[in-house]
């Protein structure tokens, strides 16, 4: 026996007046897992220092980036955050996978308990809170106004300040990597074990104020994106006319605008729990841990569709264009949609039948768990009946579709499986659920980003990602998911359960080595992934990759209608629209590109207000989370003044002249001749 | 790729399934408890109805890839065709009608499988024997073992737990510390015990033997460890085993508890021959110790309308005067001018306080079984 499993660090309550809780021994030199990532991240880092220096692109970052309230930029650096995230996501799985493989075999592994625990509370949080949504709000923040004929997004201002709020939130959980530890109370956080008595320590304070951070960056940014839908379709696009994406991404900022701020309440509840001794929680003084399990799925269940209904959107578009083909039963689409939208609220209970509740609450929980899989169930009936009578383009976003409707429908049944409660007492927190919920969110959300990523990036970039390269990575991840969680399915069948780091006997070996050589396959299609940008971006120029006519997969909506990329005003000429699927309309009756007659285009100024709004909320969590109250005042206020500052920032607009219209729309137009 | 290597890759693979198939031993479709067996076949049963839908979107989604790719001019391409009412039909009344079954299996199976209630069963065609009580066994999750304490024999064991065969067990759980799970995969679901809370666990072992028991729900740093282990015997072996613990452990009396409450990890299992009178409901009310209030106590002052401000400063003088036990004192106390009618304030309270006898005492039950 090398190591004390049992090693808790101690923890120092005395608070400093300037450091606060920050001590030298706050820095993790001690973990050698940890200074070796230290001393990766670090080299990585400076290389990219480097070469930002080097080659001057600080200020073409600054001002052409991170000020920018240019929804497509901003989309597009949601989608790099998700993906910097996603990576650091996944080598906690790594982790995790590699350590429960070696603990099964009957070895200690390398992680001990307590680092064990922040590694799956990590991931969890990462790949939901800083992953997850950040792939689906840049989806919505990219698409969504092409495909409704804006120019950009009601308060564009505020959508850069969304982003950042998000960035400031995942940089305050990368933080605790290196200073001080993260939390080891799941990505959920149940009290009593999250409260001060249980988990003094640092962990759960990053876990609170990173959430509370990038949750007002979401609630703002689903505010936004639901007034843009609302307010600034283009002439003639009525409810039923907008695509199918533009409608699950209004549904799903309904659910975020209706769910995050429970979230909000929930958090700051525990947070006043910790920080200034109220008692929700405590039951020793008359509160309740029950209830902020009760509200913290009222948020989390809804959530688990804010992840999908934009990702159904993505295969619907997909399915429609590759099938070449009007999808099936667009109607019935949009109903089942908001079906689902109004039916996630009704089934948080189902997250813990096993907590006590009577047979008849937990049977209603249960059923109307199952009815949100009729409407889920007819998407998929119409997707299977757009292929239907089509004429199927294998591209690769069809095929991550064909392997998420595969691939998704046996997680759904699972899904419906742990509906049934006398199921659940057996199968709850065992790696059967584990199994489930991955595989409908790597089967459904991941599988639909990378569609998306594939399907929508000529759009963005004006060429196309490097196919060879996809299909690897296409095939790492079908074969290493399935390898990876089949085996957990059957382990929780053998009623092994869920966060556990060490094996008593060696009968599970079999599974667990099998799901950590997935785990390798996964990341081999990651790694993939990775090859096939930097390919494609040094072939761009290539015939096989570029793209002039800003419509490669002949696509039916109307972000195919400009040129790729987009120029900064979208649109040169508001459209009309006379029914679904408008491009393709269009593309029908001859449409021709305007050549002359512009006008002047509205549009709003970039602002460094967000970087510095959010950069100085960071300030105010770090010192939050240390009790450094100096540090936390001092980011509070000057964030505040300056948010009222920038209210009296009157140069916020500019109109593009006419000539400088026609100067971008004739260097492009030329170039955009009809595929065909 | 050469054949060679394609041939080794299958291979290995052949193996690796076979292997993971022949050592599967699925306990929770094989369980030897009658509650556990139940819920096992209700996973069968209802992966197979859900199956008769889901087969088939599987097989259409290949067969329509497979039909109408781009190359396969022979079939029919319609691009325009997007709309079929009786098409439409059959997509929603497809999943509605698997599911109004699975929904009746559900409300049928819950209501029959309900922890709280007794089980009504021993084995597939057994009744219970009307005359057999059910074997209470007191549960309590600490960090990071587990109690267990049996009123009836006055006796308390930690880390180790033991029931006759095909006599019905009653668990009643609770948890000293932050929220747990209580699991015995080979005997039945796994229920939360709640610090503060009483829930309640019925089922019944169908075969003698030693089961594993532990955690499944994450509570820190020694959650791996929380393991147990749950013997079920005859009668006799039973009684040996009562015999045995009676009369090698010590007293467990509050002091006790108190030293016992301190996190330990893999803590060795350790009999306690008696137990102190009331210790569970004071577990169970969070008062072991003589420093805090018992909840039930609380609960009544606030149900009688607080001590109000002062009651924050003078929070001793409520103690021991004024209980759930004995709400007399401080009826006089907090609401004098309604000492006459002191029967009627208590009714109106509506039962929440618990009326003697001590043993019962429920302080805060999680949400109970409706109608009871």
């Amino acid at each position: 026996m090398a190591t004390d499993l049992t090693h808790l660090p101690a923890v120092h309550t005395d608070v400093h007046p300037i450091f606060g809780k920050l001590t030298w021994q706050s820095i993790p030199i001690h973990e050698p897992v940890l200074v070796g990532t230290f001393i990766g991240v670090a080299i990585i880092a400076s290389v990219v220092l480097y070469l930002l220096t080097k080659y001057k692109w600080w200020g073409y970052l600054w001002s052409e980036w991170f000020t920018s309230i240019d929804h497509k930029k901003i989309g597009i650096m949601y989608m790099v955050l998700g993906f910097i995230m996603f990576v650091r996501g996944f080598a906690d799985a790594l982790l995790m996978r590699s350590q429960q493989a070696l603990a099964s075999m009957g070895y200690e592994g390398y992680l001990i308990p307590h680092h064990y625990d922040q590694i799956f509370s990590a991931h969890g949080v990462i790949m939901i809170f800083f992953a997850a949504m950040p792939f689906v709000t840049g989806f919505m923040n990219y698409v969504m106004p092409l495909q409704i004929g804006a120019r950009d997004v009601a308060f564009p201002f505020l959508n850069n300040l969304s982003f950042w709020l998000t960035v400031s939130g995942a940089v305050l959980v990368m933080i605790s990597l290196f200073v001080g530890e993260f939390s080891t109370n799941g990505w959920l956080a149940y009290p009593p074990l999250s409260g001060l008595e249980y988990s003094p320590s640092v962990g759960m304070d990053y876990y609170l104020w990173a959430l509370n951070i990038a949750g007002i960056g979401t609630t703002l940014s689903g505010i936004n994106l639901v007034v843009t839908i609302v307010k600034m379709r283009c002439p003639g696009m009525t409810w039923m006319r907008m695509p199918i994406f533009t409608w699950t991404t209004l549904c799903t900022n309904i659910l975020i605008v209706a769910s995050f701020p429970v979230l909000a309440a929930t958090l700051a509840l525990i947070t006043a729990d910790r920080y200034i001794g109220t008692q929700f929680f405590n039951t020793e003084l008359g509160g309740n841990p029950m209830m902020y399990v009760n509200l913290i799925w009222i948020w989390g269940h809804p959530e688990v569709y804010i992840l999908i209904l934009p990702i159904f959107g993505i295969f619907s578009e997909v399915v429609s264009t590759y099938s070449g083909k009007r999808l099936f039963g667009y109607t019935s689409m949009v109903y089942a949609t908001c079906v689902i939208m109004v039916l996630s609220y009704l089934v948080w209970l189902h997250h813990f039948f096993t907590m006590g509740a009577g047979a008849s609450v937990n049977s209603f929980f249960g059923i109307t768990t199952m009815i949100i899989s009729i409407p889920t169930g007819a998407k998929l009936f119409n997707w299977l009946f757009t292929m239907y009578k089509g004429r199927i383009r294998f591209e690769l976003p069809m095929m991550w579709t064909i392997a998420f409707m595969l691939t998704f429908t046996i997680g759904g049944m699972t899904g419906v499986l742990l509906a049934v409660p006398p199921a659940d007492y057996v199968l709850h927190n065992s790696l059967f659920l584990v199994a489930h919920f991955h595989n409908v969110i790597i089967g459904g959300v991941v599988f639909g980003v990378f569609a998306g990523v594939t399907h929508w990036f000529p759009k963005a970039f004006g060429f196309k990602l490097d196919p060879y390269w996809g299909h690897l990575s296409f095939w790492g991840w079908i074969i290493g998911f399935y390898l990876a969680f089949m085996p957990l399915y059957l382990l929780g069948l053998m009623g092994v359960t869920r966060r556990l780091s060490q094996f008593e006997d060696t009968i599970y070996a079999a599974y667990f080595i099998t799901a950590a050589i997935g785990a390798l396959f996964i990341a081999g299609g990651i790694a993939s992934f990775f090859i096939q940008l930097y390919v494609s971006i040094r072939d761009r120029d290539s015939e096989r990759l570029r793209d002039d006519t800003g419509d490669p997969w002949d696509g039916r909506t109307l972000e195919w209608s400009t040129s790729s990329p987009p120029p900064y005003y979208n649109f040169a000429f508001t459209p009309r629209v006379h029914g679904i699927d408008t491009y393709a309309e269009m593309k029908r009756h001859g449409y021709q590109r305007p050549t002359d007659g512009f006008a002047p285009i509205h549009m709003p100024r970039y602002t460094a207000s967000g970087v510095v709004i959010a950069g100085l909320l960071t300030v105010m969590g770090f010192g939050l989370i240390w009790h450094i109250w100096w540090m936390a005042a001092f980011g509070f206020v000057t964030a505040i003044l300056w948010a009222i500052g920038h209210t009296f920032n009157y140069n916020r607009d500019y109109y593009v002249p006419a000539e400088e219209v026609r100067a971008i729309e004739t260097a492009r137009g030329p170039r955009m001749e009809p595929a065909e | 790729m050469s054949t060679r290597r394609s041939r080794i890759l299958s291979v290995s693979a052949l193996v690796i399934s076979a292997s993971l198939l022949s050592g599967c031993d699925l306990l929770l479709l094989n369980p030897s408890g009658d509650v556990a067996a139940q819920q096992g076949e209700l996973i069968i049963y209802s992966t197979i109805l859900m199956l008769i839908v889901i087969l088939p979107v599987l097989a259409l989604t290949v067969f329509f890839a497979w039909k109408y790719r781009e190359s396969n001019r022979e079939a029919r391409y319609e691009p325009d065709w997007d709309h079929s009412i009786s098409l439409e039909i059959v997509v929603w009344s497809l999943p509605l009608a698997i599911i109004i079954c699975l929904g009746g299996l559900t409300w049928v199976a819950t209501h029959r499988l309900n922890p709280y209630d007794e089980v009504r069963r021993i084995a597939p065609g057994v009744p219970v024997d009307e005359t057999v009580k059910p074997l209470t066994i007191q549960v309590v999750a600490l960090d990071w073992k587990w109690l267990f304490i049996y009123p009836e024999q006055n006796i308390a064991m930690v880390n180790e737990v033991a029931a006759i065969t095909d006599r019905p067990v009653e668990f009643k759980l609770t948890s000293s510390t932050v929220m747990n799970s209580f699991y015995i995969p080979s005997l039945a679901g796994m229920i939360y015990t709640m610090p503060g809370m009483e829930t309640e666990m019925n089922a019944v072992m169908n075969e003698d033997g030693v089961y594993e028991g532990f955690a499944s729900n994450y509570s820190g740093l020694g959650y791996n460890w929380m393991r147990f282990t749950f013997h079920s015997t005859d009668e006799a072996g039973f009684d040996e085993w009562v015999e045995k613990v009676r009369s090698e452990g010590a007293t467990l009396d509050r002091d006790a508890f108190v030293a016992l409450d301190q996190p330990s990890m893999k803590h060795p299992v350790t009999p306690y021959g008696t137990v102190e009178d009331g210790l569970w409901t004071r577990i169970l009310n969070q008062c072991v110790d003589d420093q805090s209030l018992c909840l039930n106590d609380m609960m009544m002052v606030d149900a009688l309308g607080g001590g109000g401000l002062e009651g924050i400063y003078n929070r001793e003088i409520y103690r021991g005067l004024c209980t759930a036990e004995n709400p007399h004192a401080l009826i006089e106390i907090l609401r004098p001018q309604d000492a006459h009618r002191e029967a009627a304030l208590l009714s109106a309270i509506g039962g929440t306080p618990p009326m003697p006898p001590v043993s019962t005492a429920k302080p805060q039950t999680s949400t109970g079984p409706e109608g009871q």
